[in-house]
């Protein structure tokens, strides 16, 4: 029997894309700043709806779709970022585009795609929701058509995504050929009978789907569209780009590897450990010589990448209760990331809107002319470097200590020094806004209600999770566990 | 409530009370100075009546840790058990004395920091902020904790030093923060690596300390990580050849940011040595104690040397900060009751001392605007109080019985002897040197030819003199009356497994 109320949440959501494309086709006088209010309230309904599957029975969809607390999870987070990032976009848009709705109700269907990319248990559909996501995110890269570098980061993006579709591709008909199924179960009992033996075909199909997923999530070496795509994009969007377009790349990651092919976790594994060590590396040494904000955060988030990628790594050297653990770290670590960047964004787009700039040294004595800013901004970048009272510090601990395992320790080592190296590069920052006066002519300025509120809701998030994280954790575990059922419950069981 | 339990919360007050106060100053307004300085004097003084409270209330003849109290945080979670993260706080021997340092120095700090008139709103706010890490770590019983407080004092370095420091501020200050947040390094690994290799579910200090005594963390694991964590706090403590951070840093610091700085934050470096080190990895502490107690003595005579031939009253006293704690590296390499006790003392005696040279220091330099030894001469002509003081911390720097210098270093020099007795020796020259640098500058700078330009120099201001008072009280109730400090040091000390009597 087909049941087809797993997905009213996205109805809603997709319905309301539409609603918003509707009402500036019927009423063409409407406020643009209307229509970003209206699509943050129906990211916020369509949150609320999602809010009533948790904790229910798993519900798949022809085997095709699932519906559990690993879904949810992503939808609510989903939800979160399309509200702030379209409030976000209502003052950044405003003067830029006479065409806002179709922003927005892209916005909104980019959500879906993601939860889908999260919900997915087979790989047509992995791929067409992936697919459906780079296309709603190569038209909003692009969106500012009449500005050369928006145009420019869209194309290169467009380019370098559909050669990584075609090596996921590629990769996915290979192991349709060896396993004989799509979906990931039928993979999963595939590579169980196939034996441990290596083949090459299975190690290529492994390297190209990794490589695919890779770009995805912009992991070194597949990361170079990045820092360009961030820096032309509108700004809202290279928000939308850091958060959401990774946390969706890691949640088809994770089922896809958690499932269907942790039985032959030996194939793979050492890959993962690869990536990660050179994905956290390259992308924080890089980040020390940049000069623009927007790359710098682009290369920052190809850091944090390379930490999230020692999960996947872990879920590979590691039994089902480490895949647990691990995973659990990677969720919560997810959440700290996505509001700490949404944070760091909503001050970045708030002062770009005044001055225009998005360079380092713009932020020029920041701590004098908009004092609350640059608490917001500082607030962002320690989280990122993983300093106490901020979201990173805890979430840091959870991912890293989630993923040690006696193999992986070297690894979570390099990642801790990384994070030592990151912090180089945000003091950088802070020392612009604080240590320096203002360039001559800047004086105090003040900025609209609109995005106080929403800088400070994010700061306060920050905080909340960064001192009183134990709920998101939980909420990170549940969402973990349909992934690895076998898994003991640690700790717990171990307690005298 | 037990009785136990409402120390607990005690304990809980004076970590919350500096929190509380940054708080209440973010939202005074930053042109009411005033307020500002009230308020933080206000909370200064109930830090300071706490931490009295707390040294004076701990039971000698008591529990091993006191004062207790346990708030989860995070528990049965994915890999963390029952009591996986909790708010655990309780004071030991060697922790009663350091929050006792912590208010003396943090309420000397207060007060000399009222003419601050350059954005007083923040730096209160950072100040406070760093006690609160400060206090935090003394009092965590829960490695998760312990971490978060132990950056959260370094954190706030950064800015203190950069927006409000003086002779290459933001040299010193990066170079500061990030060779501390370099050892941070070493200890996330080594925490990492404990919790996975003890796989007991918790961060609890106490059960981890059993796990380190009962094998659970095997000889061979102790080892290989007893050096990481030990580098790795011993940034912070000034370890050779980890120390360069030092003198550039205290340079570059704001008065009240030195004597915090130096007179409690480089504690956390031996404090975490002794928590994480000692008490957690016995095994490997044992092992590579003689390594420590080399890196001590060369610290000890190196800073001593280098504070020898500078000219800059603030790099004297970064040097001999280096050399004295040095001693404390010492006294902890040495793993005996009299050795590791002296190494306590002396980190509350280095703490107030150094304070108080600092607080002077920064009451000439915001006169004068040079630090330069060579440019005074015959300073007593106009501030003879300043004398007075300087003498008074520059002779327990050098160790004259009666004065807290000498108990301490009395101490560390016998527990050196029992142990290492050529390094023993080597301390002593060390403690020779200090004289030497101390005397030099008092040549120099108090006696000698009166240099005309100083004639407008005002004596320390009431204030100043309230403050430097009372850590000379401190200085000279630790040199004469050493009892209620060596209980309960002594006490906690003779518990830690592989300290011998």
């Amino acid at each position: 029997m087909r049941d087809y109320t797993i997905f009213i949440p996205e109805y809603i959501a997709a319905g309301w894309a539409i609603l918003v494309i509707a009402v500036e086709l019927f009423f063409p006088r409407v406020r643009r700043d209307g229509l970003a209010y209206l699509t943050a309230l129906g990211a916020l309904v369509w949150g609320i709806s999602a809010l009533f599957f948790i904790g229910k029975t798993p519900q798949s969809f022809q085997g095709l779709i699932e519906s559990d607390n690993f879904t949810t999870y992503f939808r609510l987070l989903a939800a979160g970022i399309v509200a702030a990032v379209s409030i976000m976009s209502a003052s950044y848009m405003r003067g830029r585009t006479k065409a806002a709705a179709e922003y927005y109700g892209l916005l909104l269907i980019a959500g879906c795609a993601t939860v889908y990319m999260a919900a997915a248990r087979e790989l047509i559909t992995a791929y067409i929701s992936l697919e459906l996501l780079s296309f709603c995110l190569y038209i909003l890269v692009g969106y500012l058509k009449r500005d050369a570098r928006s145009s420019e980061a869209a194309l290169k993006y467009i380019l370098l995504g559909a050669f990584s579709s075609a090596m996921f591709l590629y990769g996915m008909s290979l192991l349709y050929g060896l396993t004989g199924s799509t979906t990931y179960d039928g993979i999963s009992a595939g590579l169980a009978a196939r034996g441990s033996s290596t083949d090459a075909g299975i190690v290529v199909a492994f390297v190209l789907i990794l490589a695919g997923v890779g770009f995805k999530v912009s992991a070194a070496p597949f990361h170079m569209w990045a820092p360009d795509a961030y820096e032309g994009a509108p700004m809202p969007i290279t928000a939308f780009l850091s958060t959401l377009s990774k946390a969706a790349g890691f949640a088809l990651i994770l089922r896809l590897f958690s499932v269907a092919f942790v039985v032959d976790a030996a194939e793979w594994r050492w890959a993962f450990a690869l990536l990660a060590a050179v994905t956290m590396t390259a992308g924080n040494l890089i980040a020390i010589q940049q000069t623009n904000l927007k790359r710098l955060v682009a290369y920052s988030s190809i850091g944090q990448v390379g930490y999230m990628l020692i999960t996947i790594a872990a879920i590979g050297y590691g039994d089902q209760t480490v895949g647990l653990n691990a995973t659990s770290g990677l969720l919560i670590h997810l959440i700290g990331y996505v509001v700490s960047t949404l944070a760091l964004f909503a001050a970045l787009t708030t002062y770009y809107n005044k001055t225009g700039k998005d360079t380092v040294e713009g932020l020029r004595g920041l701590a004098e002319t908009q004092p609350f800013l640059a608490v917001v901004i500082t607030v962002s970048l320690f989280s990122f470097a993983g300093l106490p009272f901020f979201a990173g510090f805890a979430t840091k601990v959870f991912l890293f200590q989630g993923a040690t395992t006696d193999e992986l320790l070297w690894l979570v080592g390099l990642a801790v020094l990384n994070s030592f190296i990151s912090l180089y590069y945000y003091l950088m920052v802070i020392r612009q806004m604080y240590l320096f006066d203002p360039v001559a002519g800047m004086t105090r300025f003040k900025i609209s209600p609109v995005m106080w509120v929403l800088s400070a809701g994010l700061m306060l998030g920050v905080l909340f999770i960064g001192i009183y994280p134990g709920p998101a954790f939980k909420a990170a575990e549940n969402a973990a566990k349909p992934l690895f059922q076998q898994a003991e419950p640690s700790g717990a069981a171990r307690a005298p | 409530m037990t009785f136990d339990e409402g120390q607990g919360y005690i304990v809980l007050a004076t970590l919350a009370a500096p929190l509380l106060a940054a708080l209440i100053i973010l939202f005074i307004p930053s042109e009411q100075k005033m307020a500002i300085r009230y308020v933080s004097a206000f909370f200064a003084a109930v830090m300071l009546g706490l931490s009295i409270y707390i040294f004076v209330a701990y039971q000698v003849d008591g529990e091993k840790i006191q004062m207790t109290l346990k708030w989860v945080w995070v528990e049965n979670t994915a890999f963390l058990g029952k009591d996986g993260i909790t708010l655990h706080l309780a004071v030991d021997g060697i922790s009663a004395p350091m929050a006792l340092l912590t208010g003396i120095v943090a309420f000397a700090g207060t007060i000399t920091s009222w003419k601050l008139n350059y954005r007083p709103k923040d730096f209160f706010i950072l100040y406070f902020t760093l006690l609160a890490g400060v206090y935090g770590t003394f009092f965590s019983f829960d490695l998760f904790f312990f971490f978060f407080f132990y950056e959260l004092a370094v954190m706030p370095l950064y800015l203190l030093i950069g927006v409000w420091g003086s002779t290459r501020k933001e040299y010193g200050a990066l170079k500061l923060t990030m060779m501390l947040v370099g050892g941070s390094v070493l200890i996330w690994i080594g925490i990492f690596a404990v919790f996975h290799e003890a796989n007991l579910g918790t961060f609890d200090m106490q059960r981890l300390f059993a796990a380190g005594n009962d094998g659970t963390l095997s000889p061979t694991f102790q080892k290989v990580f007893f050096p990481m964590i030990c580098i790795g706090c011993g940034v912070l403590a000034a370890l050779w050849p980890f120390h360069t951070w030092s003198p550039d840093g205290h340079m570059a610091a704001p008065t009240a940011v030195s004597m915090v700085h130096a007179g409690v934050l480089m504690k956390l470096g031996a404090f975490g040595i002794i928590r994480l080190g000692i008490q957690m990895l016995p095994v490997g502490a044992e092992f590579w104690m003689p390594g420590l107690m080399v890196l001590g003595v060369i610290g000890a005579l190196y800073g001593a040397t280098a504070a020898l031939t500078q000219r800059d009253f603030k790099l004297i006293s970064g040097y001999s900060s280096v050399s004295h704690m040095g001693y404390v590296l010492m006294g902890l390499a040495t793993m005996n009751q009299i050795g590791v006790t002296g190494a306590v003392l002396q980190m509350f005696s280095h703490g107030v001392m150094t304070a108080l040279v600092f607080l002077l220091i920064g009451a000439l330099y915001d006169q004068a605007h040079t630090r330069d030894l060579k440019d005074f001469g015959g300073i007593t002509k106009v501030m003879p109080v300043w004398v007075v003081f300087y003498t008074i911390a520059g002779l327990a720097n050098v160790g004259l019985p009666g004065l807290s210098g000498f108990t301490a270093e009395f101490h560390i020099f016998v527990g050196t002897f029992r142990a290492y007795p050529v390094f023993g020796a080597l301390a002593i020259v060390a403690a020779a040197l200090a004289a030497g640098y101390m005397l030099r500058m008092f040549a120099i700078v108090f006696f000698g030819p009166f240099n005309i330009r100083w004639k407008d120099l005002k004596d320390l201001t009431p204030l100043e003199t309230m403050a430097g008072g009372l850590l000379i009280a401190s200085i000279v109730l630790m040199g004469v009356w050493w009892a209620p400090f060596t209980d309960r040091i002594g006490q906690t000390v003779a518990a830690i497994p592989g300290v011998i009597g």
